[in-house]
């Protein structure tokens, strides 16, 4: 038995839930069935859209019914074996902490009662988890926050944040892809695009996917920022066993 | 061969039938509203049914045509005229470089959409023409129409190409609409009682209402035990409960993801009439199973191709 949970979203779409909670175990699971070519190439799949605990997958009618789909997703699960996710791809994301990019650098500091540099090497110590993209393109639902670091959302929202913006949310962190409203305390900045409709991919990174941030300095800031805006910086990306 | 606005209505955007292959990094899918009326707005110029169109939004939108082609109107009435003289809607209509087609308010209905023969002469984004307009692409220049620009058609077409071609669907536009709806995903925070009430109850479409979402004004729904579910999948159609228990069906810009529970899911089928009510307009819910949701979703596929080939053209 696979403990799955198919929901129907529908004429045209099912959620596969696994679990109720978020884990490390659950995301793989989502990662295999959305990676698994038995899926991906059934005719009339359309697109699927992994979430902290599900995937939501978009089927043609037309070409396979929710009922077998639901059989062959079983059997897909059927061959999942924990030890089949072992690769990681690590995105590492140039954060500019200085001053004029952190306007609640001292509130973090304040709240958790560590220094900047401690917050700095906390916050940049850890590949985290993309557990989801969601709420805008290419924002990044991040797992592994160090505790010490979490501090509560504003009280009152920002109605702009920077593209590039990178925050604290209570237990989570992550980037601002394109200026938004927002409520998460900055921290610091990546003059990198996570997302550009210009590129060829138009985000950068997917869920199972993990992020490292690295400190930079504000000149280094802006001569990443002015390669990026003409498309010519190259991120660095890692691949190795988890 | 080009499309010179000259008044650009409340909110004209040109869309396709959505941006499908980018949910999973968060991209809304956009598109067209009424995809019903998108697809049939092509169909009758002779384009293939995912082209590009211009949906409007209340009011129409005036233009000037600066090569000959053949265009068609469909959803809501906003009187549409060439040259000051009305045409007829749901049928392909052909203009002449200088013709200015002139719409007004909508008298039923909410969008109305233009097709124009052979499409817009505009460079896909990520693979759609939908705008997308929080995240500024898409469409013309990732953004709503303005007087004075100029959108770029494909080539100029004459209606000897096309042949006349007319359809009237059955009048989609009620003051008050059931639509069929699937319960799911979360239908069990929720009572029975609770779900009887959403199936049972009539509400009304709230002014608040936009691209992203329906928002009705009516019985409030209570969960079991709070509405707050871990983020997951959203689909067009998706009837939302937030803490308020005021149901809101999700649309075309919705976002991808979502943290409150969805109570049942609106067939594909029937979002046309969600797309086209106005403020104050009726909605109500009719359960149905998910193998008859398919079941409907595929008879109207065939409908559409049955269409395409030509074989329920009048005349």
């Amino acid at each position: 038995m696979n403990n799955i949970s198919f929901l129907p979203a529908g004429d045209a779409a099912l959620t596969v839930e696994f679990s109720r909670e978020i884990s490390e175990e659950t995301n793989s699971k989502i990662r295999f069935l959305c990676s698994a070519p038995e899926l991906t190439r059934l005719k009339g799949i359309i697109t699927c859209v992994p979430t902290f605990r599900s995937l939501t997958v978009y089927y043609d009618p037309m070409q396979i019914s929710g009922k077998r789909l639901i059989k062959k997703i079983n059997k897909i699960m059927d061959g999942y074996s924990p030890s089949q996710d072992s690769e990681k791809r690590v995105f590492h994301i140039p954060v500019c902490y200085d001053e004029e990019f952190a306007p609640d650098m001292s509130d973090v500091c304040s709240h958790t009662g560590l220094d900047r540099q401690a917050v700095i090497s906390l916050h940049s110590g850890t590949e985290y988890l993309i557990y989801m993209l969601g709420f805008l393109p290419g924002f990044p639902y991040l797992g592994g926050m160090d505790k010490r670091l979490e501090t509560p959302r504003l009280k009152t929202p920002r109605t702009v944040i920077p593209a590039g913006a990178v925050g604290i949310g209570g237990a989570q962190t992550g980037i601002y892809p394109l200026a938004s409203p927002g409520g998460w305390r900055l921290i610091g900045r990546t003059p990198i695009k996570p997302y550009d409709p210009k590129r060829k991919d138009a985000i950068l990174y997917r869920a199972g996917d993990y992020i490292k941030f690295e400190p930079i300095g504000s000149k280094e800031f802006y001569e990443i920022s002015s390669l990026a805006e003409c498309g010519n910086y190259k991120i660095t990306v890692t691949e190795g066993k988890k | 061969m080009k499309l010179e606005i000259i008044s650009p209505g409340l909110l004209s955007t040109i869309q396709d039938l959505g941006r499908f292959g980018y949910m999973d990094s968060g991209f809304s899918p956009s598109g067209a509203m009424d995809a019903f009326s998108a697809r049939l707005a092509n169909i009758l110029v002779g384009n293939s049914q995912g082209e590009g169109v211009i949906e409007m939004t209340a009011v129409g939108i005036t233009a000037r045509f600066c090569c000959s082609s053949v265009i068609a109107v469909t959803g809501a009435d906003m009187s549409p005229e060439i040259n000051g003289k009305k045409i007829e809607m749901y049928k392909s209509v052909p203009v002449s470089a200088g013709d200015v087609i002139s719409m007004k308010n909508a008298s039923n209905g909410m969008r109305a959409y233009l097709a124009v023969a052979c499409g817009f002469d505009i460079e896909p984004v990520m693979g759609s023409l939908s705008t997308n307009l929080k995240c500024a692409v898409g469409g013309f220049r990732g953004r709503k129409l303005k007087a004075g620009d100029l959108i770029p058609l494909r080539r100029c077409c004459e209606i000897s190409y096309i042949g006349e071609r007319h359809f009237k669907p059955r009048n989609v536009f009620s003051n008050t609409v059931t639509v069929r709806a699937v319960p799911g995903p979360q239908d069990d925070y929720f009572s029975v009682s609770e779900l009887e009430k959403f199936f049972s109850s009539e509400y009304k479409a709230s002014a608040e209402s936009d691209r992203m979402g329906i928002r009705l004004d009516g019985e409030s729904v209570c969960s079991i035990d709070g509405v707050d579910i871990i983020s997951d999948g959203i689909v067009t159609g998706s009837v939302q409960i937030p803490p308020s228990g005021k149901p809101i069906v999700m649309m075309t810009d919705r976002q991808t993801t979502g943290g409150y529970a969805k109570i049942a899911t609106v067939i594909t089928a029937d979002l046309k009439y969600l797309a086209q009510l106005r403020a104050g307009d009726t909605v109500r819910f009719e359960k149905i199973s998910q193998a008859q949701a398919e079941k409907i979703n595929k008879s109207e596929q065939k409908f559409f191709k049955r269409l395409e080939r030509g074989f329920l053209f009048a005349d």
